[in-house]
């Protein structure tokens, strides 16, 4: 059963498996253990970027694609919604035709893009990709009549999805680890901690656009699993290894990059109309910038490239990072004076500072990101145990 | 017999207007595209403004060239992509700004003269500092990733994140105005006796830049094609090993390529400072997009497509900004992919793709 649903893949090493049941279970429960709007937004934005990083490693992680338009997807994904809500009303059926054109037009692109990297060497693919990534941007950013320019669109999504509805009549309990915690460490008393941790959630539309984000990204992230353990999966991956060794085998590797492409264009999109239904607003600042691009290479990257758990880990502890490392420097540098060298080093702006110099050191020494380094030290767990159980040792010597 | 059959063949000259011409854009793609581009230009609007346009175009173009070229080669030579390039534009901004707005006495003087000691250690100053900064990348950031292209545009991006968080850092993360100098400013008017363009007035500065650009163009081109470095480089870049077998130490060569592409990228920002006349230090990232266009349309590696392709981009740049301002930016990548369609390589391709 458990097989079936990971698909043979599993975490591998103890501290991944818990680190992502932690992540797993902070999502689903996230609304009732995490109080604020902040949190909440949070939340919502890891579901959403799970599906983005996910796809984004299938390209870049399992076949070696660099590509620089994913945000371009996302953002047509997130646009179309945006769009068609705001042509047709704010009912599901423009919903639905927002996202049939969108994926229409990422099919469209993507094949485009695909069919003119196919003629040039693979390298040109990044650069490709990010002019036209860059010519998009510009077109969405200059008509205005259609786009709402650099101002965007507010996003109708329907009453059933919006702050106004609400599904039930009395409010769920919920329970904030925070308060508990910080309870429990400043006064001492657990009953007292757990009375203040308590607090009432009124479950509104957002909760339930909420937990269909969640299902939806959970859901794709299976369904990612499942792909890249396939047969297509292996494909791509003998692709990545050595493409020319896969050709002579007989695989038609354009075909196989070019699927693949398409298929994380499309997850991609997926994730803009989540997106757009959970924010409400979609301008080219939060959908198509050049610097959300950066940012989910990073979490690509510092999770670990070709391994989908590296997605999950790696978007949690980016925007996990983006929303509080910057408390956390403005603590660190309150007590600094102002002006000085290191308050200007360690001010909260200056958080993507420390997180490009993690991103060069960890592309050096931990090139498979954090779930690659779990899962060698796992492995290594394994090896020493293994030599010292005396079953395995006279194998090894006979070896 | 075959084979000196088809030397003949390729000898004689194609017969008839149309195979000469067929001739003439297959060999010559890229001043075909050249003259397609300005006839079409020419014709959608009066001479004058295309006139204008022409050498504003130029001008572009002879900047962005000043950007594109260190990258091209650096690609072409050592098979390294550097994404970090367009912080090296921003940087040889704000170094060339600080300059000029510290020397801003010497800047607003009405006198050429006086104005050369603050334009020329600007320029100097950007070249310097842009150089440095590319020996300093190359050793700690780019060394240990040669030959996985990968790992090369991670780290670059990852490198182009810090040199951008580091200008910020320096200069503060407001935009910066940069004062252009008295003898830059202002225009010249063509005599009114000239037909159809008289009256017209050209902007010093475009005028400056062209010519700074092709000077720097035909030096490059000198040096490639009549120097012991330049064939070193051109031999790197057709057979890497070969270059090694003869016992060049062609580590030591990438490193003088890289860090001079690195100074002419600084240069090109400090130029584009004065011409913009404002400078942020995401500037690099948007000019980033006309140097990837320009190295793939004229093939990766390619000092003369380099040019041209800069000449193009900037050219359509401002026929298509003047004719439909909104859409710029997609006739610039729209031509790279028209090009792309037509001529996988690019225009002038060197290494083979």
């Amino acid at each position: 059963m458990f097989n079936r649903i990971l698909s043979g893949d599993y975490p591998r090493s103890r501290a991944l498996s818990a680190l992502l049941v932690l992540i797993g279970v902070c999502l689903a429960l996230g609304p009732f253990l995490f109080p604020g709007v902040r949190a909440f937004s949070m939340l919502g934005m890891i579901c959403v970027f799970i599906i983005v990083v996910a796809s984004y490693d299938l390209m870049l992680g399992y076949t070696h694609i660099v590509s620089f338009a994913h945000t371009m997807f996302f953002g047509i994904g997130a646009y179309g919604v945006a769009m068609s809500t705001d042509a047709f009303g704010s009912g599901f059926g423009a919903v639905f035709i927002g996202i049939g054109g969108a994926v229409v037009m990422s099919i469209l692109l993507s094949l485009l893009l695909g069919l003119l990297s196919l003629r040039v060497k693979a390298i040109f693919f990044a650069l490709v990709t990010l002019a036209v990534a860059f010519a998009f941007l510009s077109l969405v950013t200059q008509l205005y009549n259609i786009t709402g320019g650099e101002d965007g669109l507010a996003v109708r999504s329907p009453r059933e999805l919006g702050p106004a509805f609400r599904p039930l009549d009395s409010s769920l309990p919920g329970f904030s680890v925070i308060d508990f915690i910080t309870g429990v460490v400043g006064q001492g008393s657990i009953g007292q901690a757990f009375n203040d941790a308590v607090f009432e959630v009124r479950v509104s539309g957002r909760h339930l656009m909420y937990y269909i984000t969640f299902a939806i990204s959970l859901g794709v992230f299976l369904f990612l699993l499942r792909m890249v353990n396939s047969p297509f999966g292996r494909v791509l991956q003998a692709i990545r290894e050595n493409e020319f060794r896969a050709q002579a085998l007989g695989y038609r590797t354009v075909f196989y990059r070019t699927a693949a492409v398409i298929v994380s264009a499309v997850l991609a999109t997926l994730a803009g109309v989540l997106f757009a239904l959970i924010n409400r607003y979609v301008n080219p600042e939060n959908t198509l910038n050049f610097e959300l691009m950066v940012f989910i290479l990073l979490m690509c990257v510092i999770g670990g490239m070709g391994t989908l758990y590296g997605a999950v880990v790696g978007t949690a502890v980016f925007l996990l990072a983006q929303n509080y490392l910057q408390d956390l420097l403005g603590l660190l540098v309150s007590n600094a004076e102002p002006g000085s060298l290191f308050a200007e080093l360690a001010g909260p702006d200056r958080w993507l500072l420390w997180f490009g110099l993690l991103f060069v050191l960890s592309v050096y020494f931990f090139p498979a990101g954090i779930v690659g380094q779990l899962r060698l030290w796992a492995e290594r767990r394994r090896e020493r145990k293994a030599d010292k159980t005396p079953a395995a040792s006279p194998l090894k010597q006979e070896s | 017999m075959s084979a000196h059959d088809e030397m003949i063949g390729q000898a004689t000259p194609p017969q008839g207007v149309l195979a000469r011409f067929a001739a003439f854009r297959e060999n010559k793609p890229h001043i075909f595209l050249l003259l397609l581009m300005m006839a079409v230009a020419l014709l959608m609007m009066d001479p004058r403004t295309w006139v204008l346009l022409t050498i504003s175009g130029l001008a572009m173009g002879a900047m962005v060239f000043l950007m594109a070229s260190g990258m091209t080669l650096t690609f072409g030579l050592m098979n390294v992509l550097n994404l970090a390039h367009g912080a090296f534009i921003s940087l040889g901004a704000f170094a060339g700004a600080s300059v000029l707005v510290w020397l801003s006495a010497q800047a607003s003087e009405p006198s050429l003269l006086i104005n050369l000691a603050a334009i020329l250690p600007a320029l100097g100053f950007a070249l310097v500092v842009a150089g440095l900064l590319g020996l300093v990348f190359e050793r700690l950031v780019i060394k240990p990733v040669y030959g996985d292209h990968l790992k090369q545009i991670l780290v670059t991006v990852g490198g182009s994140i810090i040199i951008m968080e580091l200008i910020h850092v320096v200069w503060g993360p407001n935009e910066i105005p940069v004062p252009r100098p008295e003898a830059l400013t202002g225009a010249f008017l063509l005599p009114d006796a000239l037909p159809v363009i008289g009256g017209v007035a050209l902007e010093k500065y475009r005028l400056i830049a062209v010519v700074l650009g092709l000077a720097i163009y035909g030096l490059m081109t000198w040096i490639i094609e009549r120097t012991r470095v330049g064939i070193l480089i051109r031999a790197g870049v057709e057979s890497r090993e070969m270059v090694e077998v003869q016992g060049y130490r062609i580590r030591l060569l990438f490193l003088g390529v890289f860090v001079a592409g690195s100074a002419l990228a600084g240069l090109g920002g400090a130029m584009w400072a004065m011409y913009r006349e404002i400078i942020t230090a995401h500037m690099g990232d948007e000019l980033m997009i006309s140097v990837i266009v320009v190295i793939i349309l004229g093939g990766l590696g390619s000092i003369k497509g380099c040019f041209y392709g800069a000449v193009l981009v900037g050219l359509i740049n401002l026929y298509v900004g003047y004719l439909e301002p909104r859409l710029a930016a997609v006739a610039t990548v729209g031509l790279m992919v028209g090009v792309l369609m037509w001529r996988p390589q690019g225009l002038i391709p060197v290494i083979k793709v």
